[in-house]
């Protein structure tokens, strides 16, 4: 029954994924992917990789496809979609060809692997010096933790990139246009609504993520939709990208990081917690961490400045 | 053949093997940029979904591919903003792609 | 298969047959403010007898109630969603 299951998943996504790369209409194109995205976090519930299915559905679908449709915008009003050409029959042809040899390569590789033990066995050997119940957030902060940190440096990255792209004259502005609402309309009492559970949802993830599926990925994912909500429904306006309290939120989180694992290669062990205080401090780390993701997130979204300061 | 598609991590690194060809087509054959943009993320997520099958046991996946592939979404996003946000820039300056094309021509 | 398995069944399936209407009215009716009403009618009422079968399922009074808890929200949500799409549509063909 779940075999029949998976294969229908699989179907449904290769489907979903060949209506999204080749269809006709870029819109369509763009809600075939967030469909793809979620039939993807399927699959990962699937695995039994809870915590990936969450990341996914958040991340990978969510934040993605509004980012995606965010850009459709912007090019629509700037008139510059462009408009999709058909390439010669043998073209394809040969483009189909070599995009199956690659993933017959691929598959093959796959079908021949040696059998292997996997790591799940060393980590949860491992996993009583840190206290944490969820082997992956213990991979994430504390076994590879190096990762996750060079990780949260590449988000900021990526900010420091998406604001360079700000035109002149308007660095350290406002970004996004202003929205306004009907005060007591759907929208705006939806969005007075939903913030506070929100919240709780998103600390809740935190928290449970030390022992259950969650984390501060997926909750920072989660305070990032509250804010977005609340823009939209006019509450709010964005703020200016110059304020020296939002660019502190944002760095906060991978600099307590970074603090922890310098703090760690002083006392002997770079990137190590000391004795009997890991779990204490990684949800310190990931509490930051969260804060820092969403600020992150939501101004990734948000785009370069697009009013004057 | 059907074994192999029984056991539930080769059929979703197979099916990730597949979205990786069916990316890399779209990322090659297709124009539009924000299309090309859905087909680079196909191929992330091809990748990620081979990485997590090969790593699957009966006990579920594999916590470091696991860690691994959250990584790689938030990564994947980053870049993905980034080129948004560029293709948007693009197009506002007028000196998009047909420009350039019969420009070359 | 016991009593509470059957009624399980029966509601899964009542579920399912709501979400198949309510497709075959998003695929069927011509208008977009049609379309909206099989969508959000039908879909909301199909995941709520899915919710009831999960929790019977699960028989745990703290899942059955974060069940019911995603309805509510993803009702609130759907609501929302509808009116904005509603408003656009009407817009669009610049009846407002």
């Amino acid at each position: 029954m779940s075999l029949a299951f998976d294969l229908a998943l699989c179907a449904l996504i290769l489907g979903a994924a060949g209506l999204a790369v080749a269809g006709r209409n870029l819109f369509g194109s763009v809600v075939f992917y967030i469909v793809y995205g979620v039939l993807i976090a399927l699959a990962w519930v699937s695995l039994g990789a809870a915590d990936v299915a969450l990341a996914e559905a958040a991340i990978g679908a969510g934040v993605t496809g509004v980012l995606l449709i965010g850009a459709w915008q912007g090019m629509k009003d700037a008139g510059g979609l462009e408009a999709e050409i058909t390439q010669s029959l043998p073209v394809r042809v040969l483009a189909g060809l070599g995009a199956a040899a690659l993933g017959g390569l691929i598959g093959f590789a796959i079908l021949s692997l040696p059998g292997h033990e996997g790591l799940t066995g060393p980590v949860a050997e491992n996993q009583p010096a840190v206290n944490l119940g969820n082997p992956v957030t213990a991979v994430l902060l504390s076994f590879r933790a190096y990762d996750t940190l060079l990780e949260t440096l590449v988000l900021s990255a990526a900010l420091a990139a998406v604001w360079s792209l700000t035109p002149a004259g308007l660095w350290g502005g406002i970004p996004g246009p202003k929205h306004t609402t009907r005060p007591d309309g759907v929208m705006a009492s939806f969005g007075r609504l939903l913030p506070p559970l929100g919240l709780l949802v998103a600390v809740y993830l935190v928290w449970a993520g030390a022992d259950q599926p969650g984390g501060a990925f997926q909750a920072g994912t989660v305070l990032a939709a509250v804010w977005i909500l609340i823009v939209l429904a006019g509450l709010r306006d964005e703020p200016r990208l110059s304020s020296l309290t939002l660019r502190v939120i944002v760095i906060a989180g991978p600099l307590v990081f970074l603090g922890a694992a310098l703090a760690g290669a002083l006392s002997g062990l770079a990137l190590g917690y000391p004795e009997g205080h890991a779990r204490t401090l990684i949800l310190i780390i990931e509490y930051a961490l969260t804060l820092s993701i969403a600020a992150t997130l939501a101004l990734l979204i948000a785009g370069p400045a697009r009013r004057a300061p | 053949m059907m074994e192999l598609l029984a056991e539930r991590g080769s059929l979703f690194a197979l099916t990730g093997a597949a979205l990786i060809a069916l990316g890399f087509y779209g990322f090659i054959m297709r124009r539009a940029l924000i299309r090309r943009l859905i087909a680079f993320n196909v191929i992330g997520s091809g990748i990620f979904l081979l990485f997590g099958g090969t790593g699957y046991f009966d006990d579920g996946v594999d916590p470091v591919p696991q860690a691994l592939i959250i990584t790689g979404i938030v990564v994947a996003l980053a870049l993905t903003a980034f080129a948004a946000a560029l293709a948007v820039r693009l197009a506002q300056s007028g000196d998009d792609e047909d420009e350039n094309a019969e420009a070359g021509r | 298969m016991s009593v509470v398995e059957g009624i399980i069944a029966g509601l899964l399936v009542l579920g399912v047959f709501f979400y198949v209407a309510g497709t075959v009215g998003l695929l069927r009716f011509p208008d977009t403010h049609s379309r909206l009403h099989a969508l959000t009618k039908a879909d909301n009422l199909g995941l709520g007898f899915i919710v009831i079968a999960a929790g019977l399922h699960w028989g745990d009074g703290w899942i059955a109630g974060k069940l019911a808890l995603v309805w509510l929200l993803t009702l609130f949500a759907a609501g929302m969603a509808a009116q904005l799409v509603a408003r656009a549509a009407l817009k669009a063909e610049g009846g407002e």
